[in-house]
């Protein structure tokens, strides 16, 4: 194993803002953040429609504000094929739903309240994460 | 209010991805590909949120209420069930394919990518697969 691209100042901070986002949300609305909750409740569910749209709409007002503020580009880069692309998001939209959390609900809201359920799922995840990427490695 | 504290939460969780990097799929393959060329960044994202978010929860859990809303609504399953296990696999794996969860894919539709766009299309697709199968 080789340690590349570690960027801990940068990872703390955008981490110690998400830990902030969570706090307030939970501290005024009473809720703990889980996006892949909140995403999909706003699909499915009349509950706090309006509260899970704004913000979904602010997730992605983010990236445009942080623009406009420090003037940096961003810039991702996804490589994989369509036909990748429609099974990765359909694996990850059915199965957070199923075991409803992602890596916000699961890992850092559900980790937060110390819940049990929570700290397997982020194990579970995580590991057959690093499975899949091995294995598409090899492959 | 706290249709404010909604769109404010989500603008600083945007924030926050960008600026960790979690909004860019090949940094976390980067932290997944541990065996090769490991990138543990996200490690530290996990930390930085968990330390804001952990006592913050602990000492406002026991209040009668949130500010800006009537009563707290906090998950009360505590069962390890076969759905928890084989969701989190399921995820797992399409993580693992693609990079991208759902807060950094929804977040990076801002960037008018095609591919966050198809991603986020097939997830919310996924998202109403799974609610007919439960």
């Amino acid at each position: 194993m080789n340690i590349v691209n570690f960027t801990p100042i940068t990872a703390l901070s955008g981490g110690l803002l998400i830990g902030l986002s969570v706090a307030l949300f939970f501290i005024f609305n009473g809720r703990m953040i889980g996006i892949s909750g909140i995403a999909s409740n706003f699909l499915i569910s009349k509950d706090n429609r309006i509260e899970n749209f704004l913000f979904l709409l602010g997730l992605i007002l983010g990236p445009l504000i942080y623009n406009q503020i420090t003037g940096r580009e961003i810039n991702i880069s996804i490589s994989s094929s369509l036909t990748l692309l429609i099974i990765g998001g359909i694996l990850v939209g059915f199965g957070t739903k199923l075991s409803s959390g992602c890596t916000s609900g699961h890992g850092i809201s559900g980790i937060s309240r110390f819940s049990l359920r929570s700290i397997i799922a982020t194990v579970t995840f995580m590991i057959v994460g690093i499975l899949t990427v091995l294995i598409t490695g090899i492959l | 209010m706290n249709k404010i504290v909604s769109l404010l939460c989500g603008i600083v969780f945007g924030i926050g991805l960008v600026i960790s990097e979690m909004i860019n799929p090949e940094k976390v393959l980067g932290f997944l590909n541990i065996f090769k060329d490991w990138d543990p960044s996200l490690v530290f994202v996990m930390i930085g949120a968990l330390l804001v978010s952990t006592p913050v929860f602990h000492l406002f859990k026991n209040k009668k209420k949130p500010l800006f809303s009537s009563n707290f609504l906090i998950s009360s399953n505590k069962e390890v069930d076969k759905k928890l296990i084989i969701g989190s696999v399921f995820f797992g794996a399409g993580w693992g394919l693609i990079g991208l969860c759902p807060g950094p894919a929804i977040t990076s539709l801002a960037l008018l990518n095609i591919n966050s766009a198809l991603f986020v299309t097939a997830m919310f697709t996924g998202f109403y697969i799974g609610l007919k199968v439960n």
